[in-house]
């Protein structure tokens, strides 16, 4: 609702977010400020009715900008206002997301916003803490708890998006918007990484307003907030720059208020194209001696949809039985899936995921490459072998291209001298994960990678041999054997572009050794 | 947004303040102790407000903060020009309040402090917009009010709300919604106001609207769920048609809604899948007669039969159930819990393949969705069983999600499954992912405890861990070999005595102290390492870990007793350590145990049973899942994630004894005039339940959209007199509904005129603001609203399987029936005839509010019917010796077979003895025709009665199905003979297609009848509805307003048949059927004349 000031400083800018508004100061160079650790700071267990506290953490040493401000503003509350002051309680102040940080990978918080009341910069020291203890930054767990907050976090593009929340909330809520947050971000502005983020933030915090209105989720469709809010362009940002207007748009929406919620209205192309691109992945774990352990074929259908007006779209396939698992953007009329098996639907404007899919583990599911492997480390020496070559298999006669092979090794390797028939090959000696860019597959000569691996002497010989990880790509070809048959549009006069394509790639392909 | 944020700007930027401001503020002058600012300025600075605030720091005289909230009376110096300076704001005369305005601006530049003016400003800036004619600024300002958090505007924000929850634009009553708990938090106070609010908007009817104001609810007055009663129907109806925030915040309300007013349906499983038809007939008496003398019979109905789900219950669940395809995790994770604390055992299960979806999501999504699956998989282990691979584990998943898949994996594991697990687990084992091989460990013990078939298989695999090269591994290995070892410690000497050697390697405390503990309680087995061991420890003793020395203790206890002779020195050494250890615990231990062990002269009366305490036989350890009983926490909640109560979590709470009075839930009805008035419009259901036709069962008459109230309406009325009982309640149920369902009826006179009344209203109060709604053209509105009739209809759909699963089948196969169900392709479709395209859905077409309807020939194709004619006799009470049959095609696409027809057969013992062993005797039956027969009913009781379904292939011919009705005693010889019109089933069709598809059927395949059409039937819905009860077509759309079109596909073969019926208003009319099947055609003309023409 509240917007940055229009005429703002230039150049890199530290923003606070206070109590919903967007304050803008002169960039900080330096780092975070040192992070105050939680040393000493009682826990106590959770005693939330008895304090008086616009901020929820009253015991915190509030080192941030809003210092000493809560036991302050408590007594002014009560003294102004002689009848008692209610509904200050965290227990009251509302369900659903309070506050949100974003934090990079170094530890810093470059962004906060808040939408009910401040809650300190301080609450994320739980996050650290917990961040320290996990291994790995994907193993920080997403839901922690602090003594008067839950902290829900998601890990997006090397970001974390923390959020504080008070009270119960179903945490796939929290995530699912959080997601949702990251995803707009993506869409806006190509990317969804810090860079991106400080660059736009003036957009990032309307954004931030719009769909989220008192922790509670709002606007969060793209098409919607879109004509709130519109999108940086390099121009545009140049004429704001100069004229001092913002983002905003200044002709009021009118897409909240349409029958179609997820279209904006008045939408128009001078070509009008409609694409699908049917992309399938395939998830697989096989085992030492070659055989499928497990194997699925995890689909989508994205679309990328301009056509003027509002178009209603069906799409059928021919063989929609192989769909067992479906899930569906809103805009897909659910009963004629049931009925008829027929995707029909009046589709958002632009980029969006139309269904996701899954072909089950009853069907079999065909994989297009196998790998010869013969990896051994000798008993007291300090080396080992590695050979391993990757052929095709069940390919259906398309070329099989952007091989690529990652394995992490274990920690006793120092290094490893190899050579590949084909492509190039990297190890890196700190996180131990070999990659192999091996490219194409031409049956003629299989690509193999062959050489000795260096280990830690004096180490004991690893347990496990690594697991491979193998990527690939199909061209025009989904493994599943579906095939769209054709695609139909009501409700307007012109005769649209329609293309599909097809891919097939390796999902969480996995070969065991 | 800006624009209406702002004050004129000249109001804005007094003397060049402004830009500044910010810094200004961030030094925070407000919070400067002496200064003593009122405390709202915390909560707000919107740029437009601070202004007011430059003042305050020097000019505030201390008195002013005893000055009580709204009504100040501070600035004692001024205070006549501040009242002059607020009526001058109160006026509304735009010229007087900016001059107003402007002297404030002079005053705060002057450094005055005029803080008490701020709600006339703010009424000034905000809520003039709250009467903009654009309802999206209407809806802002709202938004911008209640944000600003101080006490001083509770009244002007509570007036705000009030007025935007009667709003026109749903939209703004959104908004109205959102502000509730804002207004709430700021001042509890109103809370009784705000409940009054809440209620109001409970009753609306928008899709846009129904999250929002749930949400508050659970804020405000989570505890009302009386004000739940009159809407819960209408909740059920909307939730699919509801944004995935609020569906998620519904479904959860509703679950424990439901917890409170249904009966668990756990109990007597295996009569569930009979009685819901039978709960439809109870409520159906219940509501004919009234809340009178009936009711008490339907309250003792669940007391005398076993066990009956509400068809409110029932209700819940079908609703749901189609989100489980939605793409929001939050909202499948929401329905899941729903099905998993409400639904009957049977019908779990389906919720196991949306959740194994989940897996494929982000990480966090799967280590919440799994934690879920980890609770659920313990109680209901068979849900999960078919997915078991899909909790294999990669080698790249995060160490917590290894962790959460391998607890998964444990509790599935069985005597079947368990030799694969174990595979899985030895590829585990050798991870490099050390907590997670630790886990693996721990899950291996599991297994073991919980199937004896691998216990030993189990115990084997952890001896030979012992040598695992990693001493992690070995460790945790010890811990669990001790546990299994506790269970059958005689036979197990070798792998003590294994054990035993360990201690020189093992140094893991807890390693070495679980051996400690086994050789000491199973020292007889090993009595000649025994010893040998204590030597050893008494050596390392002070070296050792606390808990390895507490063992130590122990084991020299145990050896003292069994063994004195060779330990008694040993023994005496190690408390003599012990006692001077720096440990108080372990001092105490010493002591306690020397007390015990070494008899001395005081004799105590305990060391007497020193032996019987040591070595008393102690129960093996049961390994438990951490996730056990989990699941009295509402699953998918952040408390259950917890595993611990957090801030405003709310109980599931328990199933109640007896239902609380279902009729509460049954909605008034509106009085035909005041329909146009938001309020008084709630929904109706009550007909549907009183609906007298049998055959079309509870799942779709419960399902109250106003398409199906309609068309059941239509139907009910045209097989009158087939009813029950309540043929006069009926009539009168039908006479309301109508006035309800028909929004959009325009043949009735009275709709109509309250329908112009209404489209005048709305053009005048939304024609600026909603330029896309009236802008859309009518190809896009009539093609909206397809999709709504059709998201309306698959609250129906899914349901139809269920229901037709046989009710002897026990619980997990109908969950694999379901899922296989859920693959086949029911070419002609549907439960209901796919209804016309034109169909507008209730929540949608309210959000429109008559925008974009156009009065066309759209709107009457609102009726599609149920079901097709009414019942017929099977067979006679007295020709069956008390036993009559009834049937009724229900024109539901057959579960087993989609070429069949499916025929609801009604059973009736009007005798005094039960009849037993109801089945179908060996049919006679011309080529072609086959039946899938109903599975046996094995007893009516005298009074009784029961439906069955059946499925007849006619073979697309009107031939009789001949059919033996056997019962243990007699045979009836019964004869089925379709009417034509129910050999078909209605395809969804465009206009276009239509066309195209006519076009190809000319010629021979063409047949027209000309016809007069009566004056009866000249409105567009009685045509409709008579030949949809003729007919089981479906309406396609049509441009013209004179011409009405059906297609359907016969059964058997699919073939098209398409119905036009071009009626001129003198009523001349033709009627041409284009088919390749001929005969089909020919008959059908005949009988749609016929029907139309009488």
């Amino acid at each position: 609702m509240l917007t940055a000031p229009s005429s703002r400083p230039s150049g890199l800018a530290r923003l606070q977010g206070r109590k919903g508004e967007v304050h803008l100061q002169p960039a900080c160079s330096g780092p975070r400020p040192k992070r105050f650790r939680l040393v000493g700071v009682p826990r106590r267990a959770s005693a939330q009715g008895e304090d008086l506290a616009i901020h929820g953490e009253p015991e915190y040493q509030q080192l941030g900008p809003q210092p000493q401000a809560s036991a302050l503003e408590d007594k002014l509350l009560t003294h102004l206002n002689r009848r008692p002051v209610r509904g200050w309680r965290p227990d009251e102040l509302g369900k659903m997301i309070h506050s949100l940080f974003l934090i990079n990978c170094s530890g810093d918080i470059f962004l906060e916003k808040h939408w009910k009341s401040v809650v300190s910069q301080s609450v994320c020291d739980y996050f650290f803490e917990a961040q320290e203890k996990a291994a790995d930054v994907e193993n920080v767990p997403p839901v922690i708890s602090t003594p008067h907050h839950y902290l829900i976090s998601i890990y997006r593009d090397k970001l974390f998006f923390v959020s504080v929340i008070q009270t119960e909330v179903p945490p796939l809520f929290v995530i699912e918007f959080l997601h949702r947050v990251a995803d707009t971000f993506q869409d806006y502005f190509g990317e969804c990484s810090e860079a991106a983020i400080k660059d736009n933030v003036v957009i990032v915090y309307e954004l931030l307003e719009e769909m989220l209105d008192n922790g509670f989720p709002l606007a969060t469709e793209s098409n919607i907030l879109k004509e709130l809010i519109k999108p940086p362009t390099i121009l545009r940002s140049v004429v704001n720059s100069i004229t001092g207007s913002s983002n905003v748009g200044d002709t009021l929406p009118t897409g909240q208020l349409s029958n179609i919620p997820w279209r904006r209205a008045g939408v128009k192309y001078t070509n009008n194209e409609a694409y699908f691109d049917v992309v399938e992945e395939i998830d697989a774990i096989i085992d030492k001696s070659g055989s499928t352990v497990f194997a699925e074929i995890q689909g989508v259908i994205d679309a990328c949809i301009k056509l003027s007006g509002m178009p209603d779209l069906s799409l059928s396939f021919m063989n929609p039985r192989l769909l067992d698992d479906v899930s569906f953007h809103p805009c897909i009329r659910f009963k004629r899936w049931e009925s008829e098996r027929v995707l029909s639907f009046i589709p958002p404007d632009g980029n969006f995921r139309l269904i996701s899919y899954r072909v089950s583990s009853q069907n079999l599911v065909a994989i297009p490459v196998y790998v010869k492997h013969s990896i051994s480390f000798k008993e007291n020496s300090s080396c080992g072998r590695f050979d391993i070559t990757i052929g095709p298999k069940q390919n259906m006669g398309k070329t099989i291209e952007g091989i690529t092979v990652t394995v992490h090794m274990p920690k006793v390797v120092l290094n490893m001298n190899l050579t590949p028939t084909q492509g190039s090959y990297t190890f890196d000696p700190v996180t131990k994960v070999l990659t192999w860019d091996v490219g194409k597959i031409t049956p003629q000569k299989l690509p193999s990678l062959k050489g000795l691996v260096n280990l830690q002497s004096g180490a004991p010989k690893p347990e496990e041999n690594p697991s491979l990880n193998i990527q690939f790509k199909i061209q025009q070809l989904a493994i599943s054997g579906l095939k769209v048959n054709r695609l139909d549009m009501y409700g307007e006069k012109y005769k649209p572009f329609k293309g599909v394509k097809y891919v097939t790639k390796a999902g969480k392909f996995q070969v065991r050794t | 947004m800006q624009r209406f944020l702002q004050l004129p700007g000249a109001v804005v930027r007094p003397g060049g303040r402004g830009a500044g401001a910010a810094d200004q503020e961030a030094a925070s002058p407000v919070l400067a102790p002496e200064g003593g600012p009122p405390p709202w300025y915390q909560a707000l600075q919107p740029e437009e407000l601070r202004w007011l605030q430059a003042p305050e720091e020097d000019t505030i005289p201390e008195a002013s903060l005893e000055g009580p909230g709204p009504e100040p009376g501070q600035s004692q110096s001024q205070p006549l020009r501040h009242d002059d300076l607020k009526e001058m704001l109160d006026t509304n005369k735009d010229s007087l309040k900016l001059e107003a305005m402007k002297r404030i601006v002079a005053m705060i530049a002057r450094g005055k402090n005029a803080s008490d003016l701020f709600p006339a400003v703010v009424k000034n800036v905000a809520c003039k917009n709250i009467e903009d004619p654009n309802q999206l600024i209407r809806a802002s300002a709202l938004r911008v009010l209640s944000s600003i958090r101080v006490p001083i505007i509770v009244p002007i924000m509570m007036l705000a709300i009030k007025e935007a929850a009667s709003d026109m634009s749903p939209y703004v009553r959104k908004t109205a919604a959102h502000a509730i708990p804002k207004l709430y938090s700021l001042d509890s106070d109103q809370k009784d106001q705000l409940i009054e609010v809440i209620e109001k908007l409970l009753a609306d009817k928008t899709t846009l609207v129904a999250g929002s104001v749930v949400m508050a609810f659970e804020e405000v007055c989570p505890e009302r769920i009386d004000l739940i009663h009159k809407n819960y129907r209408k909740l059920c109806n909307l939730l699919i048609d509801v944004e995935e925030w609020g569906q998620v915040v519904i479904i959860s309300m509703l679950t424990r809604y439901a917890r409170t007013q249904f009966l668990s349906p756990t109990q007597n499983e295996s009569l569930l899948e009979e009685n819901p038809e039978k709960a439809f007939y109870g409520s159906e008496e219940d509501e004919a007669k009234g809340p009178g003398s009936e009711e008490a019979t339907t309250a003792a109905l669940p007391a005398r039969k076993p066990y009956v789900m509400d068809p409110d219950h029932r209700l819940l669940l079908r609703n749901t159930k189609p989100l489980l395809q939605s793409r929001s995790a939050a909202v499948v994770m929401a329905v899941a819990q729903l099905y998993f604390h409400l639904a009957p055992k049977a019908e779990v299960g389906v919720i196991a393949k949306a959740l194994v979806r989940l897996l494929r999501s982000h990480s966090e999504v799967q280590y919440v969705v799994l934690q879920n699956v980890a609770t659920m998989s313990i109680k209901r282990r068979g849900m999960f069983e078919p997915y078991l691979k899909s909790f294999y584990i990669r080698s790249t998943d995060p160490t917590q999600i290894k962790i959460l898949k391998l607890e998964v994996l444990t509790n599935l594991a069985n005597e079947t499954n368990i030799p694969t697990v174990l595979r899985e687990f030895q590829t585990y084992i050798r991870s490099m992912d050390k907590d997670f091989v630790a886990a693996t460990i721990q899950a291996i013990g599991r297994c073991a405890t919980n199937i004896g078939r691998v216990r030993d298989t189990c115990l084997n695999g952890l001896v030979q861990l012992l040598s695992n090269r990693d001493e992690l591994v070995v460790a945790e290995s010890v811990v669990v070999i001790k546990k299994l070892l506790q269970m059958q410690p005689a036979q197990h000497g070798e792998i003590i005595k294994h054990l035993a050697k360990l201690t020189d390697n093992i140094q893991v405390p807890m390693a070495r102290a679980s051996i400690l503990w086994l050789i000491g309680e199973y020292c007889e087995h090993v009595p000649k390492i025994a010893p040998d061991v204590l030597r050893k420890m008494a050596k390392s003793f002070t070296a050792e870990e606390d808990i390895v020395k507490l063992q130590v203790i122990n084991l020299a206890a145990k050896l003292y007793l069994t063994n004195s002779k060779q330990t008694k020195l040993l023994t005496q050494y190690v408390l003599s350590l012990a006692k001077y250890d720096q440990n108080y615990d372990i001092r105490d231990r010493a002591r306690f145990t020397r007390q015990l062990i070494v008899p001395s002269e005081q004799g105590g009366a305990l060391s007497r049973h020193a032996k019987k305490l040591f070595l008393a036989p102690k129960p093996a350890p049961v390994l438990e899942s951490s996730f056990k009983d989990r699941d009295h926490f509402q699953l998918g909640s952040l408390s259950h994630l917890l595993n611990a109560k957090a801030t405003g979590y709310q109980e599931l709470p328990d199933w109640p004894e007896e239902a609380p009075d279902p009729s509460v839930r049954n909605v008034e009805v509106p009085e035909w005039t005041k329909c146009s008035n938001r309020e008084k419009r709630k929904e109706k259901e009550k007909p549907f339940y009183s609906d007298s036709e049998g055959e079309s069962g509870p799942t779709e008459s419960a399902d109250s959209d106003p398409e199906s109230e309609s068309a059941s309406d239509s139907k009910s009325s045209s097989e009158s007199g087939s009813g029950e009982s309540s043929s006069e309640s009926d009539s009168e149920d039908q006479e309301e509904e109508k006035g309800k369902s028909s929004e959009s009826e325009q043949s009735e006179e009275e709709s109509g005129k309250r329908k112009m009344k209404k489209r005048k209203k709305v053009a005048e109060g939304q024609g600026e603001g909603s330029s896309s709604d009236e802008g859309s053209d009518s190809s896009s509105s009539s093609s909206e609203s397809e999709r709504t009739s059709d998201t309306e209809e698959e609250q129906v759909e899914p349901d139809s399987w269920r229901k037709k699963t046989p009710p002897s089948s026990k619980s997990a196969p109908v969950a694999k029936e379901i899922s296989l169900l859920d693959l086949e392709d029911f070419t002609p479709p549907s439960v209901q005839p796919v209804s016309p395209p034109t169909i507008v859905s209730t929540s949608l077409a309210t959000d429109l509010e008559g925008l974009t309807l156009t009065d066309s020939p759209l709107v009457p194709s609102l009726l599609s019917p149920v079901s097709g004619v009414g019942r017929q006799e099977l067979l006679h009470r007295v020709a069956g010796e008390g036993l009559a049959v009834d049937y009724t095609f229900s024109r539901q696409p057959f579960s087993g077979d989609p070429h069949m027809v499916s025929v609801h057969i009604h059973f009736s013992n009007s005798s005094e003895t039960p009849i037993k062993g109801l089945h179908v005797g060996t049919p006679k039956l011309p080529p072609g025709i086959s039946i899938q027969e109903f599975p046996e009913i094995e007893s009516l009781a005298p009074g009784e009665s029961a439906t069955a379904v059946m499925g007849i292939n006619f073979c697309d011919s009107t031939q009789v199905a001949n059919f033996q009705l056997c019962t243990q005693t007699r045979q009836f010889y019964v004869s089925i003979q379709p009417p034509v019109g129910e050999l078909m089933a209605p395809v969804f069709m465009s206009e276009n297609e239509f066309k195209k598809e006519q076009g190809k059927l000319t010629g021979m395949s063409e047949i027209t009848e000309k016809l007069t059409l009566p004056d009866t039937c000249r409105s567009d819905h009685i045509v409709v509805q008579k030949v949809t009860t003729v007919a089981n077509l479906g309406r396609v759309p049509c441009g013209t307003s004179d011409e009405y079109r059906f297609a359907g596909r016969t059964l058997t073969s699919g073939s098209l048949v398409l119905l036009t019926l071009d009626a001129r208003p003198t009523g001349a009319a033709q009627l041409t059927v284009n088919s390749e099947k001929m005969v089909i055609g020919t008959m059908l003309v005949k009988d749609v004349v016929q029907a139309l023409t009488q």
